[in-house]
């Protein structure tokens, strides 16, 4: 499980191509509107997470560009090169300061100040002086690099007051040191001045700090000195791999050992380090600090390889998608196989077909639990972020969560951070009241934000439930008509009122705060959560509450479905939908004059022929099925020629060619070749209705 | 007993500052005005480092650390100047007469002390 700071550095690289990316387009297209929105959303989400995260410099330095793009996308301010070219140095800032907090190079907050400053004067407010420096604090770097040092003092040092073991002494300081003195040039002792130095010294020293503190210990002499700083391995940065180098080579990397001279005395194949000395080619000391220069480097890489190595791998997470895609492919070949086999009387091949037909569930079971993870760490998130946002907003709330184990695959998971934030954010700054106006509505004074997840089918369900004031039904519908997306005098339902809040623009908040008021955020919530084949929907109470409540796929790459036939087409409805399938004749229906109605023992359960809807054409058969599926607790049936039976589903996405295609939700390769759609029951459901409804009108 | 350092200079602010700093970690300190008192003083007591301005009336660092290396009794003891970003010539010719290292005005305390650490620790 990944730290926050972890998730967020992923998250943040991201959202900052993605504003680039936005920055640089709408360059070119300074009049399309909905570049401005991204860009504004990107930086409204990485304020909101950065903030949540602890990067409060990210989070002040996003807050004065959102601020600025806001007043562009009202018209208020002009968007012009100069902005781009600020916002873009923004962005590489930005990502200076994040990678700061992983051991990158500290930022100047020089740099910050500046920036913040130009976006303030933009603005037209003074800037101010304190700058935001005071939140910034200095980059530590976590990861730990090993460095070869030799450092030879001019014979003089000791008549310029210094002693070299003191600066020795101070570069142990930096970390974990090994010194060995080098003695093989200190003269006899008739010829020996006692007030000068001969003797060098190799340290290897393992330290979190850079080469410049490492220098900045010799500044004082490093004009009569020699030194030379080599890093010879550090986390990550170099090949891990395999043993370190050998004796000879780091003897030769050092410039204590010609090339030649090493291999003339390789080729003696005795030992090096004994036949080198012997030879009078290379001093003891010069040997003995080459071995322990090669000791503590195999040490640190073994270290390094037995955490790696401990209860887990690390696999990088495209190798994973890369191997979902694989099996997808295979689960398409599988069906083929069946199929071919299914139409020979082959018993042997059949035999293997549902052999491999086994192995490949299975397979496919296995692959997916690999990506599925429990949610409880994304939910764990949200604690700092509660605790921090009601601590500045005045309001005293407790998070709760429930069904923390719920497992959910991993890019489902990743996606559905910000959407949270999102909410979790709305509820403190619009749900939760104050604690004043808490115990008037003779409430604890203590808000309670609930997030649970739990299993429902195929889906999981995700809600977010706060015990606040509710929606404003009648501020909504006033912010509605005001806004012109809903006629004054039109009937229309509570869930309807309050889906509006998921509208692109739609905020009622009187104030633009830190948290929440601009708009963004509920249509991202509802984009972010459709993208991922998911829905949102939104309940409330006055004075109880409202809940959030996101119905998510537990996997985004396969599912079990159902296919069916009508004429020649062939359709997939999602299995975890279906309840029954019932038969229905000719007869049958002729009974229900055209009512579309089918009594199932004893229901009457309204149907939807599909030969109609997606005008396939053609003759209804003599005996048709009606597929009962269960949507939102209603059941609805689905007219089709013939069951065909399961189908392990994997799933395509349709191009943008079909996007906004209402019933469909993508496309599967058969194992003939062909394709079939795969149906969207609850949209076909509701496109039915509201055509009955216009009928009846 | 701590070491003992000797702080040259002729502001009365600056030798405050080094009294403090040192004194809050663990040296003793004894102050002189100028190269001449400093140099007075050296002949009477001993002392384990120096600290000192370039720029003095009397007699300035530069001949305070020659003076200071000729005699027999002080010819290794650490020497720290006191210079300006104004003067970095004078950090040459201060290395030259036989100064140990040096601090650039205005400095923290906790900088003085970092470069003490280095050549002579309490």
């Amino acid at each position: 499980m990944s730290s926050i700071a972890d998730t967020f550095r992923d998250e943040a690289a991201e959202l900052l191509q993605e504003l680039e990316a936005a920055l640089l387009a709408l360059e070119e297209t300074p009049e399309e509107t909905s570049l401005v929105d991204r860009v504004f959303r990107a930086l409204h989400t990485l304020k909101g997470a950065g903030g949540l995260a602890g990067f409060d410099v990210v989070a002040e330095l996003c807050h004065e560009a959102e601020t600025t793009f806001e007043e562009v996308r009202s018209g208020e301010h002009p968007l012009d090169r100069e902005l781009v070219s600020l916002t873009l140095a923004a962005k590489d800032l930005l990502r200076l300061l994040i990678e700061a907090e992983f051991g990158g190079a500290p930022v100047d907050p020089a740099r910050v100040s500046h920036l913040l400053a130009a976006f303030r004067q933009r603005l037209g407010e003074t800037a101010s002086s304190a700058g935001g420096s005071s939140l910034l604090t200095d980059g530590v770097s976590s990861g730990l690099s090993t460095y070869r040092i030799r450092f030879r003092p001019g014979p003089g040092i000791f008549r310029q007051g210094i002693q070299p073991q003191l600066l020795l002494g101070e570069l142990c300081r930096l970390g974990d040191a090994v010194v060995v003195a080098q003695l093989d040039k200190v003269p006899p002792l008739d010829q020996l001045d006692p007030e000068e130095c001969h003797v060098y010294w190799d340290v290897i020293l393992t330290t979190a700090e850079d080469e410049n503190a490492i220098r900045d210990v010799f500044i004082f002499v490093e004009d009569d000195c020699e030194l030379s700083v080599q890093m010879i391995d550090a986390d990550g940065l170099l090949d891990d791999a395999g043993d370190y180098k050998k004796l000879g080579e780091i003897l030769v990397e050092r410039g204590d050992l010609p090339e030649e001279d090493l291999e003339k005395f390789l080729a003696e194949k005795k030992r090096l380090g004994e036949t080198l000395i012997a030879a009078g080619v290379v001093a003891g000391g010069q040997v003995d600090s080459a071995l322990a220069e090669q000791d503590r480097v195999q040490r640190l890489r073994r270290e390094r390889q037995a955490v790696e190595t401990s209860d887990s791998i690390r696999v990088k997470s495209e190798r994973l998608d890369k191997l979902v895609n694989l099996i997808g492919e295979m689960v398409t070949v599988q069906a083929r196989l069946s199929q071919l086999s299914n139409g020979r009387e082959d018993a042997a091949l059949l035999a293997v077909a549902e052999e491999v037909e086994r192995l490949t569930w299975e397979l496919r079971d296995q692959v997916l639990t690999i990506r599925m993870l429990p949610i409880g760490s994304t939910f764990s998130r949200f604690k700092r972020l509660v605790r921090d946002l009601g601590d500045e907003l005045g309001k005293d709330v407790m998070l709760f969560t429930e069904g923390g184990e719920t497992e959910l695959d991993k890019t489902v998971i990743e996606r559905l951070g910000d959407p949270l934030v999102h909410l979790i954010r709305n509820c403190i700054g619009h749900g939760i009241e104050a604690p004043e106006a808490r115990r008037v509505a003779g409430k604890s004074a203590k808000g309670r934000i609930t997030l649970s997840a739990e299993h429902s089918g195929a889906n999981v369900l995700i809600s977010v439930a706060d015990d606040g004031m509710g929606l404003d039904r009648d501020r909504i519908r006033a912010k509605a008509i005001e806004r012109g997306l809903l006629a004054p005098q039109a009937e229309v339902s509570d869930r309807e009122i309050f889906n509006l809040i998921f509208l692109p623009g739609f905020s009622t908040a009187e104030q633009v705060s830190n948290v929440s008021g601009r708009g963004v955020g509920m249509d991202v919530v509802r984009q972010a959560i459709e993208s991922l084949r998911g829905s949102v929907e939104v309940g409330s109470q006055p004075g109880r509450g409202s809940c959030f409540t996101l119905k998510l796929p537990l996997t985004l790459a396969i599912i079990d479905g159902l296919m069916v036939s009508v004429g020649g087409e062939q359709f997939i409805m999602p299995l975890a939908d279906v309840e029954e399938c019932i038969a229905l004749t000719r007869t049958d229906r002729a009974a229900t004059h055209g009512r579309d109605l089918v009594n199932v023992r004893d229901e009457i359960v309204p149907f939807i022929p599909l030969r109609e809807t997606f005008a396939v054409g053609g003759e209804h058969p003599e005996m048709e099925q009606v597929v009962i599926a269960r949507l939102e607790g209603k059941r609805v049936g689905f007219l089709v020629d013939h069951v065909v039976g399961e189908h392990q589903t994997v799933i395509k996405n349709l191009g943008r060619f079909y996007h906004g295609v209402s019933g469909i939700s993508g496309a599967t390769i058969l194992g003939d070749g062909h394709v079939a759609l795969i149906l969207d029951l609850p949209q076909l459901a509701e496109r039915a209705e509201q055509r009955e409804q216009v009928a009846w009108k | 007993m701590g070491k003992r350092v000797m702080a040259v200079d002729d502001s009365a602010t600056v030798r405050q500052v080094l009294q403090m700093t040192l004194e809050g970690a663990g040296y003793e300190v004894v102050e002189a005005v100028d190269g001449k008192d400093a140099l007075d003083k050296l002949g009477r007591t001993s002392v384990d480092m120096m600290v000192t301005d370039l720029n003095m009336p009397n007699m300035d660092g530069i001949d305070l650390i020659k003076h200071v290396r000729q005699s027999p009794g002080n010819r290794f003891m650490p020497i720290i100047m006191l210079t300006t970003e104004s003067q970095p010539e004078k950090k040459q010719e201060g290395k030259a007469a036989g100064a140990s290292g040096w601090i650039v005005k205005p400095f923290k305390p906790e900088q003085l002390l970092a470069v003490i650490r280095m050549i002579c620790p309490a």
